[in-house]
């Protein structure tokens, strides 16, 4: 799960290329026609960059998204519940290994985001950097932060890089399997005991933010988005995400009579938009810097898990191994 | 100084991990995550084998263990074939213009004889030829 | 839940004997289920986490499918009550599979311990003349099978690769061994189960386990401990167990206490 719609400012001021001219028209000739780049085509390096930020982003967001739901793997109640949460957590890192070998084929080692990612250098989403205070987050997480995550991954699954379409194809599968499930928590929650019902309302009230932030905030529509969406990196804009997120789940939480911290939430009938209140964007630009209630901690929580298996890894290390991108 | 971390997450509890100052970067060595191997999974007996993605692995043998949950976890599954991604030899894709006219040769296709026309000619012609 | 009402007959005499059983296999493989779970997301690498993961599970399905037979067969409460509101006393675990789960090779040692004997257990419990538990062995066989893939490939591929390696695997093969040897504590009335060819007596499986095993090791370039010299820790099966199950009962139970009467 992720959004990763958000393109920090800096970036979408770059220059886009200084690529020759001529390979480069060939190549947004093969995108435009609907065709999909492979590995080793020739591509223009900021697509290159580009890709490997947002693939890598995404697969930091997979692993360390593992993280907060995982906070309630040993206390799920009931068989049915613990199995379904371990089989959840387990397609999170799953995808993470999809995602990283996804963007391994652009040349970047999964050492390398390793690295990145816990020395703090890649971002990952936001919303992972909150807790997961109850069962019920469990429910919100599984069904409205996997349910956003969809919406930004069928976009994504349409884009130009074949392997990043492959891998995001098998993940919208199995993601469905998430809210199906994350659904069915949210919905017993909701129809429950009077305590289950007001868990339930208490977590919808934390993570409404933190589900605002999730597509990042409205593009800055400068001509390195536009030509990312040209290239097809970059598949919908952030609102247009938001804006169908909404349009799906709100009624589904509010059938069951819940309600969503957000006195100005509602539909214009006339231009048929959502409408809110500022989610408090300065909050999500002090989480993306590393000031969010759970950075710290997640951060040293994959760090950990890296440096307390290294024996493992450094055992088993061929003598003769290198490093061959993969194929596909 | 390092502060110890109290978290939601009972497990991590039992980590018993500690916030480091900055500077404590940890950098996993090159080959740290180990080699790839190309995993092909066959769904059913009489399937054809396909390429369904990667694992990272030390040895043929752990690649097939990783390979099983990761891409049979879910479905059916028959078989599933593990091969060294350096083994693999693969054409470039800059070499696509070397099957550029394959489909237009039609000489190798079943689509490219047609002698219905013929056949019909020539009963016509045979039908006038025997009528008096 | 549903039940079909039972049309397999137990005899009068085999009731106690086989609840035992089904108590002992249900607990050991809930509580050990558990502890794997617990590396979900948290293991040495993706690959690894991801298959030690579908362990766990399968480990906890297991624990599911032997409650249910207890449930439909011996009127125990349904599984999810029978499992998550019994204390301590009630349980019938070996005290292998409490122990926290320490460092990978802690318990990956101690999967290979278990999935040994639960693998012989459910080959010898396939062929079993109390049908329903015959039919559930064979299903729990295929997946145990690929847990010893996974157990003999990594502990086989550890084993060989480093003397640092090897001997910190050694180590702690020598400090679990009396552990692993409680799991074939004898229950009191087995003798009965083994004269009806419904499961036999824990020495059996025992003598098999350790057979095997010695083979694993040696291959590995490890070696098995001497069971004569060793002192089984036996317990766990009459409900006395260490010091780490309550806890591990309070924080499985948590979210499903606060109503257990309720639909979660």
């Amino acid at each position: 799960m992720y959004g990763g719609g958000y393109i920090p400012k800096e970036e979408s001021r770059k220059t886009v290329s200084n690529d020759d001219p001529e390979m480069l028209a060939t190549f947004e000739e093969r995108v435009t026609r609907g065709e999909k780049v492979e590995p080793r085509d020739w591509m223009p390096a900021e697509y290159r960059r580009q890709l490997i930020r947002m693939i890598e982003q995404h697969a930091h967001s997979e692993i360390i998204g593992a993280l907060p739901e995982g906070t309630w793997i040993t206390r799920a109640p009931g068989f049915r519940r613990k199995l379904a949460l371990m089989a959840k957590v387990q397609d999170e890192v799953g995808h993470a290994q999809l995602l990283y070998s996804a963007a391994e084929t652009l040349g970047k080692s999964r050492e390398a985001m390793t690295n990145d990612l816990i020395n703090g250098k890649s971002k990952y989403s936001n919303v992972f950097n909150y807790p997961a205070k109850t069962w019920a987050d469990v429910a919100v997480i599984g069904f409205l932060i996997d349910a956003a995550a969809i919406v930004n991954q069928v976009a994504n699954s349409k884009g130009s890089y074949g392997p990043y379409c492959r891998a995001l194809e098998r993940i919208c599968y199995e993601e469905s399997f998430h809210l199906k499930q994350g659904h069915s928590v949210f919905v017993y929650l909701a129809t429950g005991t009077p305590l289950q019902r007001s868990m339930l309302q208490d977590a919808l009230n934390r993570w409404w933010k933190p589900i605002m932030h999730f597509f990042g905030p409205s593009d800055e529509m400068s001509e390195h988005t536009l030509t990312l969406m040209k290239w097809k990196v970059k598949m919908a804009t952030n609102d247009d995400m938001r804006q169908q997120f909404l349009s799906l789940y709100v009624p589904k939480i509010q059938e069951l009579g819940l309600t969503l911290p957000d006195a100005e939430l509602r539909k214009d009938p006339e231009s048929g938009k959502w409408l809110f209140g500022d989610p408090d964007w300065a909050e999500f630009f002090a989480v993306i810097r590393g000031n969010g209630p759970c950075n710290a901690e997640r951060l040293a929580v994959r760090k950990a898990a890296e440096v307390n298996g290294a024996w493992v890894r450094q055992a088993l290390r061929q003598a003769d191994a290198q490093y061959v991108t993969p194929l596909a | 100084m390092s502060v110890e971390i109290r978290s939601l997450d009972p497990r991590v509890n039992r980590l018993g991990l500690h916030i480091h100052e900055p500077g404590a970067a940890d950098t996993l060595p090159p080959h740290d995550h180990w080699g790839t191997y190309q995993v092909f999974h066959q769904k059913k007996r009489g399937d054809r084998h396909g390429a369904v993605g990667i694992v990272h692995a030390p040895s043929p043998e752990l690649a097939m263990v990783y390979a099983k949950e990761q891409f049979g976890r879910r479905g059916e599954t028959a078989n599933l074939w593990v091969v060294d991604t350096r083994h693999v030899l693969a054409l470039d894709y800059g070499d696509q213009d070397m099957f550029a006219t394959t489909p237009e040769k039609s000489y190798r296709d079943p689509g490219g004889y047609k002698v219905n026309d013929k056949i019909d000619e020539y009963r016509e012609k045979m039908s006038h030829e025997l009528t008096p | 839940m549903n039940l079909p009402l039972n049309s397999v007959p137990i005899e009068e005499t085999h009731l106690e004997p086989l609840r035992h059983l089904l108590t002992a296999l249900a607990d050991d493989h809930l509580i050990l289920g558990h502890r794997h779970s617990e590396w979900t997301g948290l293991g040495p690498i993706l690959e690894e986490d991801i298959a030690f993961s579908s362990i766990a599970q399968d480990q906890m399905g297991h624990a599911l499918g032997f409650y249910t037979l207890l449930h439909e067969y011996f009127g125990t409460p349904d599984p999810d009550i029978h499992a998550f509101t019994r204390n301590e006393a009630a349980f019938s675990c070996c005290q292998l599979v409490e122990w926290p789960i320490g460092e990978y090779d802690f318990s990956l040692v101690r999967h290979l311990f278990f999935d040994l004997a639960a693998g012989l257990r459910m080959e010898t419990l396939s062929h079993s003349s109390f049908k329903p538990l015959a039919q559930l062995a064979t299903k729990i066989r295929g997946e145990v099978k690929y847990h010893m893939f996974h157990a003999k490939t990594m502990v086989g591929q550890l084993g060989n690769s480093s003397e640092t390696v090897r001997s910190r695997l050694q180590t702690t093969i020598n400090r679990q061994f009396g552990l692993a040897l409680g799991m074939f504590e004898s229950r009191p009335d087995e003798q009965i189960l083994d004269d009806a060819n419904i499961a036999p007596i824990e020495a059996k499986w025992r003598e098999r386990w350790l057979e095997a095993l010695h083979t694993i090791l040696e291959s590995a370039g490890l070696h098995l401990p001497d069971p004569d010299r060793t002192e089984p820790v036996y317990g766990g099966r009459k409900g006395y167990h260490t010091e780490f199950l309550q806890p591990l009962l309070t924080e499985m139970t948590e979210v499903f206490r606060l109503d257990p009467q309720a639909e979660w």
